[in-house]
């Protein structure tokens, strides 16, 4: 009696004590990446939820022992490849701290202003895949998301403009940069930053204006203070919970001490707050580019010009932490080196990863349409959190 | 000709006129979208994407038909129709001009609010029948959201009926000679409002389109159908939306009442129908969906009791002017 045994799991109590497991991924429209949620639910009540990970794990890791410090970089770009200049960044400056090796200014600047504009990009996503798991891919969401890719696309260009590649750039190498600023880059990349600062009014308007928007976002997935320190998210989502951390702040690198940006920070701790603190975000990270572009220094892009054979980068022994601020919060690298030209080990510290720990913490006692709010708040990337 | 042959010539030809012109509607909502996001919309098939319908049409009748293994058969098989029946039926009410309509009825209004509530046993028998968690939750959600919205979705319909004291459509439309309802002082704004945000939520349409949220369950009650009877569904969806917006254009916009010589009534009340059908299209691509527990609230603490005191107002103004309908 094959029937009677599959409807006695799916049947619902109306005393209301009864318990519905339902699977939420890891296909499912809603799943940025292969993540697997399974709730229990009372109704339509989430009582508790179980994440299950790992289904796009590629042995980052591993991967990282055996390719060269001159490989790597590239490949590095996989595994957060919504912002793919963040992690490329942190190997990069873990090899260079290992080895003590200088980064010229100009090369510097050129990593700011790819690590800001990777910031824009990131956030433009996360807003549009955000609206459109609140909106409905057949409802405002869509619209919101289309307007946001389009804005996507332009940073794109600009990147395509500069490295080749729109998605997975391979722009650092230990010492520098790979390329230098193509000419008229800089002339397109103030007026595109200029579209898009006049964009993000446009897409505040149409979504702070919006009674629905906030009854989806106000108190909904409230991480306290205390929680997001004691489970170490970082990035927006520990700024959402009024903690001003940032480590362009707090442990500045690649020159961002001679900038001057807000770190925004709300104490709501909920998807609004959280939603504040990217918006404001998007604005300060133009004002970087900005900065960067008019006091771009003259010189070379790179200390170890010429790198002719992948193998040809070697650092001495020893280890080094490097962590930047990703879009989604700390991303960090750690190198062991042992004097060849790969490194003995790397391990990767991935923000989404860390922030994903927060969800058995707020999901339960929501509705089921507001784990999807939630998840786009937290906004996972399962490249990271899988490696 | 016998009445009877009469009567089927002519429902024959209002189904296959509403088929035909809801798989042109989902074209026209198509291309309204894609503009305002920034889109050509569909451009391909045929001159602008004219025979994209037709396309997607064939395409659903080719696929696999997949009926899940555990579904309850005769439920699952049936909800289509049980959910396009009432949809399509409520067309034959509508008088689309004086003396365009396959039945005026002297209880019009009371029919097309009665058959279309019933829509919700399609929608019910689909969720149910699907024998899938996604589905039996949309189901759960339509009972609730279909249940709270009739109400006021009523009430509001339910304003033009004291205005003019008739149930019948053809009536109502008479009655409008002086000039439309949404015309009327406040009543008739507030009414008209409030007609339109009930018709989204009957409708299921975001901001309310809990039931299919693809976003949490995938596609609803309909995610386990797929071929014709997917198409069934969409196309009972859409001419339910279809039919609304008629009923609106009819009750609040005057229907057929416009400038020009009597043979464009016709014309004239399928413009209002389509003016009402962007705007509720226009409201749904800039919305969020709203949560389960939200539309609950919506509509017993702010839509019923609104569309209730207008109702109530309504009749009162009319008790003091004495008979039915407005001069």
């Amino acid at each position: 009696m094959p029937d009677l045994e599959a409807r006695k799991v799916i049947e619902l109590g109306y005393a209301g004590n009864e318990r519905l497991v339902m699977n939420m991924g890891p296909q499912h429209p809603s799943a940025h990446g292969v993540f697997r949620a399974i709730l229990t639910l009372e109704g339509e009540t989430i009582v508790a939820v179980d994440a299950v990970i790992g289904y796009l794990h590629r042995c980052h890791e591993k991967l990282g022992e055996t390719l060269t410090y001159v490989q790597y970089p590239s490949i590095a770009s996989k595994t957060d490849y919504v912002a793919a200049m963040t992690s490329e960044l942190a190997y990069v400056l873990a090899a260079e701290k290992i080895g003590q090796i200088e980064v010229p200014k100009r090369a510097q600047y050129l990593r700011v202003i790819a690590a800001e504009l990777q910031r824009i990009a990131s956030h433009c996503l996360w807003l549009g895949t955000w609206c459109m798991d609140m909106g409905g891919a057949l409802g405002g969401g869509a619209t919101l998301f289309l307007y946001c890719f389009r804005e996507r696309e332009t940073l794109l260009d600009l990147f395509e403009a500069l490295t080749g590649a729109r998605l997975l750039y391979g722009f650092h190498q230990v010492g520098g940069t790979r390329y230098d600023l193509p000419a008229g880059w800089a002339e397109r990349c103030r007026s595109t930053v200029d579209l898009i600062e006049k964009r993000i009014d446009e897409y505040e308007a149409m979504l702070e204006g919006n009674a629905f928007f906030l009854a989806r976002t106000r108190g909904v997935g409230v991480i306290s203070r205390e929680l997001a320190q004691e489970v170490g998210v970082s990035g927006p989502l520990i700024r959402g919970s009024g903690v001003a951390y940032d480590i362009r702040r707090v442990a500045p690198y690649s020159s961002y001490e001679a900038f001057d940006f807000k770190v925004p920070v709300e104490t709501g701790g909920d998807c609004w707050a959280r939603y504040r603190v990217r918006m404001v975000e998007f604005r300060e990270s133009i004002g970087i580019v900005r900065q960067a572009l008019e006091g771009l220094p003259p010189g070379p892009i790179s200390s170890r010009p010429g790198v002719k054979s992948v193998g040809q980068v070697r650092i001495g022994k020893g280890e080094a932490y490097a962590r930047v601020e990703g879009p989604r919060g700390e991303v960090g690298c750690y190198l062991v080196a042992d004097g060849s030209a790969k490194p003995y080990r790397m391990k990767w510290r991935g923000a989404s990863f860390s922030n994903l720990a927060v969800l058995p913490h707020i999901v339960p006692g929501h509705k089921v349409a507001d784990v999807v709010a939630i998840m786009g708040s937290v906004d996972p990337v399962f490249g990271e959190v899988d490696r | 000709m016998a009445p009877a042959v009469r009567d089927l010539i002519a429902a024959f030809v209002l189904l296959n006129g509403v088929i035909g012109a809801v798989t042109y509607v989902t074209l026209l909502e198509r291309k309204f979208t894609a503009r305002m996001q920034s889109r050509i919309g569909p451009y391909r098939v045929g001159p602008h994407g004219l025979l994209q319908p037709i396309a997607d049409a064939l395409k659903l009748m080719m696929k696999e038909d997949v009926v899940p293994a555990m579904s309850d058969r005769w439920v699952y098989n049936l909800a289509p129709l049980a959910f396009l029946l009432p949809c399509v039926l409520v067309f034959g009410t509508i008088p689309f001009a004086p003396g365009l309509g396959l039945a005026d009825l002297n209880i019009g209004l009371l029919f097309f609010l009665a058959v279309s509530a019933l829509e919700i046993v399609g929608l019910f028998m689909g969720g149910w029948g699907s024998n899938n968690k996604y589905a039996l939750l949309s189901a759960m959600r339509a009972v609730n959201q279909i249940i709270s919205y009739d109400l006021p979705f009523i009430f509001a319909a339910l304003i033009p009926v004291v205005l003019s004291g008739t149930l019948r459509l053809g009536g109502i439309v008479e009655a409008q000679q002086g000039g439309w309802y949404v015309a009327y002082p406040v009543i008739g704004q507030l009414g008209f409002l409030a007609y339109l945000v009930a018709m989204l939520a009957a409708e299921n349409r975001v901001p309310f389109d809990i039931l299919e949220a693809e976003s949490e369950l995938v596609a609803g009650f309909r995610v386990e159908y797929s071929g014709m009877k997917f198409a069934l569904i969409q196309l009972a969806e859409y001419a339910h939306v279809i039919a609304t917006s008629y009923l609106g254009a009819l009750l609040f916009l005057g229907g057929w009442l416009g400038p020009g010589p009597g043979w464009l009534g016709a014309v004239w009340f399928t413009l209002k129908a389509l003016a009402v059908f962007l705007l509720v299209t226009w409201v749904r691509w800039s919305f969020v969906r709203i949560r389960v527990d939200q539309i609950l609230a919506i509509s017993w603490k702010l839509l019923l009791p609104v569309t209730l005191m207008l109702l109530l107002a309504a009749a009162f103004v009319v008790a003091y002017q004495g008979g039915g309908g407005v001069a």
